[in-house]
């Protein structure tokens, strides 16, 4: 039975954002670096910002953003991406600087710079990936892993009296003056895919204002290391996950609606 | 008025470096060079310009990779145990050939050492310190005047090659004050195509990067390092040479310890020795090649050494030197610096073993 559609007068309501360069990624399939990569540059060209946007990329999965990434980038080393943000948000104050990070990169090797830059009150955005893992280097403990949680380095699950407890990094950086709009979001369903877009589009404007850092910390996945299906995953960050990562604005002094 | 001032070496720099038109300046307090940093939270943000006291070396090191790599004109400073926390970043800037001006203001080690002026850097300074193939081009002055026109020197070879410069200098060349004339600085024509202000509907995006994850990729980067080093090795050796003409003996020293060897030069000079000195500007590239002619002239009977060290720039001299001729070595640690008669004293037994004699 042949039904023929005709897409003539049919709406657009997705497409290719111009700020994702037409390439092939190496992500995982079902990994959320993807979504947030797709959203961070929906944002930058829906506010006309590409040829004034530098990103950094960290080290982790996300070490190759800027082969996907149509703005300027420059990748940083292991959790120094703060500190190049802030070398060049100095210089250029009137450009959008933001950074891409991971757990590792973000709240373990590189957790000074990331203090300090919120503490400085820097006028940049970073974009924090909080999958509870070392991704890139095949699912090692990361300092945001959880009790019980299994990883390469916690075999037997993380033990909080051997291996240390969890940093809530949202609710640390939201108790810095320097710091103007701090949320914490997930990207496992549709719904709060479409509020993190929103976060991160007014993490971007913040930088207008020029009041301070903001801090967009996304919960998400990594169905490969975690040994699970991308549904299971997801399923995960909301059964377990989320119990230690609870979602929600920590801090909002933007004034931006 | 006349043209010459009176300045400590450190504030020399910093002065000379805000005259060399540096935009940005990032950096974290250590002794002896802490001069520098205050002397630039002076006068950068007046100017209109970036001063940013870093929370550490490692922060300081990556915001000037960070700056650097967008284009502008930018300087760190700190000295041994900070340099030590840069080499990762300074790595990174070499790989990803960003301009950039680094100053080692050299203190006794190692660990947290002395305070006190030392040469034990250079090692770290000449054969890499962070991980990877890669050069840094280091200055060594040894005066305050030098201090000056070799800061201005580092920012144009820095930006003529995109490669960082090292200027290394001791603690003592920082504290001490001496006359110093600062020459009219001429800006070179600059070109940043290549940094990270933005992409233009007219370019693909600009990205700074040290990783190419291909080894047929990263292969051919380290090749066009090497041409690249081999470039700056044919076009930017830098040597002052003192009595060679008719000297039996070649004494070698850099920076501090080229002072004082001059004096212990003048001093075995009115004992008759016949005897030379080849001061190094460019510790990378190295003046090896005056070093290998000197040792190919049959007069010249041996080289003598001098460092504030163990002995590292001796193994430079030897490779000079190729064996042609005896290298002698005459250095202290820790802070401890040698007088003129001190060197005298060492130099004399190895004259007597290479058969060079005095009136
Ligand atoms: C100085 C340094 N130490 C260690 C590494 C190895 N390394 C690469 S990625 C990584 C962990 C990254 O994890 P995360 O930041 O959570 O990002 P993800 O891969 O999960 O996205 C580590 C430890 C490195 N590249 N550099």
């Amino acid at each position: 039975m042949g039904i023929n559609v005709s897409t003539e007068n049919m709406e657009k309501v997705f497409e290719r954002t111009e700020g994702l360069k037409k390439v092939k990624t190496h992500y995982c399939p079902g990994c959320g670096h993807g979504v947030v990569h797709r959203l961070t540059m929906e944002t930058v060209m829906e506010l006309g910002i590409q040829d004034k946007t530098i990103g950094i990329a960290p080290v982790g999965c996300s070490v190759f953003a800027y082969y996907y990434m149509n703005v300027d980038m420059q990748q940083a080393a292991h959790g120094r991406a703060c500190a190049v943000a802030t070398g060049i948000k100095r210089m250029l104050p009137n450009h959008y600087v933001f950074t891409y990070q991971g757990d590792g990169d973000l709240a373990a090797i590189g957790t000074a710079e990331t203090i300090h830059a919120c503490s400085r009150g820097e006028n940049i955005t970073i974009i924090f990936i909080n999958n509870a893992i070392y991704g890139m280097t095949g699912g090692q403990m990361a300092p945001t892993t959880i009790e019980g949680q299994k990883t390469s380095t916690s075999p037997e699950g993380r033990d909080y009296s051997m291996d240390g407890m969890p940093i809530n990094m949202s609710e640390i950086v939201a108790l810095l003056p320097g710091t103007v709009y701090v949320e914490r979001l997930a990207v496992n369903n549709p719904g709060r895919v479409r509020k993190t877009k929103k976060a991160i589009m007014k993490a971007f404007k913040a930088q207008e204002l020029k009041k301070g850092t903001s801090f967009i910390e996304v919960v998400s996945n990594c169905n490969t290391n975690w040994k699970m299906t991308p549904v299971e995953a997801n399923k995960w960050i909301d059964d377990v996950l989320l119990k230690q990562y609870p979602l929600g604005v920590f801090k909002d002094e933007t004034g931006i609606k | 008025m006349s043209d010459y001032q009176l300045m400590k070496g450190n504030y020399a720099l910093a002065e000379a470096a805000i005259r060399a038109n540096c935009e940005g300046y990032f950096a974290y307090p250590i002794t002896p060079q802490s001069e520098v940093g205050e002397y630039m939270s002076i006068h950068m943000r007046k100017k209109g310009r970036v001063f940013l006291q870093a929370e550490s070396e490692v922060a300081a090191i990556n915001m000037l990779y960070g700056a650097a790599g967008a284009g502008f004109k930018v300087m760190t400073s700190s000295s041994s145990p900070g340099i030590s926390l840069m080499t990762e970043g300074i790595s990174y800037i070499a790989g990803a050939e960003l301009p950039c001006v680094i100053v080692n203001v050299n203190r006794g080690g190692p660990g947290l050492g002395t305070i006190q002026p030392s040469q034990g850097d250079y090692f770290q300074a000449t054969k890499g310190g962070g991980h990877g193939d890669y050069r840094l081009i280091v200055l060594a002055p040894s005066s305050v005047q030098e201090i000056a026109d070799l800061t201005y020197l580092a920012f144009d070879l820095a930006w003529k090659y995109r490669n960082p410069s090292m200027i290394l200098m001791d603690g003592a060349l920082g504290q001490m004050m001496e006359k110093v004339k600062f020459n009219p600085y001429t800006e070179p024509e600059r070109d940043i195509s290549w940094a990270t202000r933005g992409k233009t509907p007219d370019r693909d995006t600009n990205f700074i990067t040290s990783l190419w994850i291909k080894p047929e990729e990263m292969e051919q980067v380290n090749l066009r390092l090497q041409a690249k080093y081999r470039e700056i090795e044919e076009n930017e050796v830098r040597y002052d040479a003192y009595n060679i003409e008719d000297a039996e003996l070649i004494l070698v020293a850099y920076g501090l310890s080229a002072r004082i060897a001059t004096k212990s030069m003048q001093l075995l000079r009115k004992k008759g020795y016949k005897v030379g000195l080849i001061k190094p500007i460019t510790l990378w590239p190295y003046p090896y090649k005056i070093l290998s002619e000197l040792a190919s002239n049959d007069r010249v009977k041996g080289f003598f050494v001098t460092e504030l060290n163990s002995g590292q720039m001796v193994e430079d001299v030897k490779l000079g030197v190729n064996g042609k001729k005896e290298v002698g070595f005459y250095g202290r640690m820790g802070g401890m610096i040698y007088s003129p008669e001190e060197i005298v004293e060492n130099i004399l037994p190895f004259c007597e073993k290479i058969g060079i004699k005095g009136d």
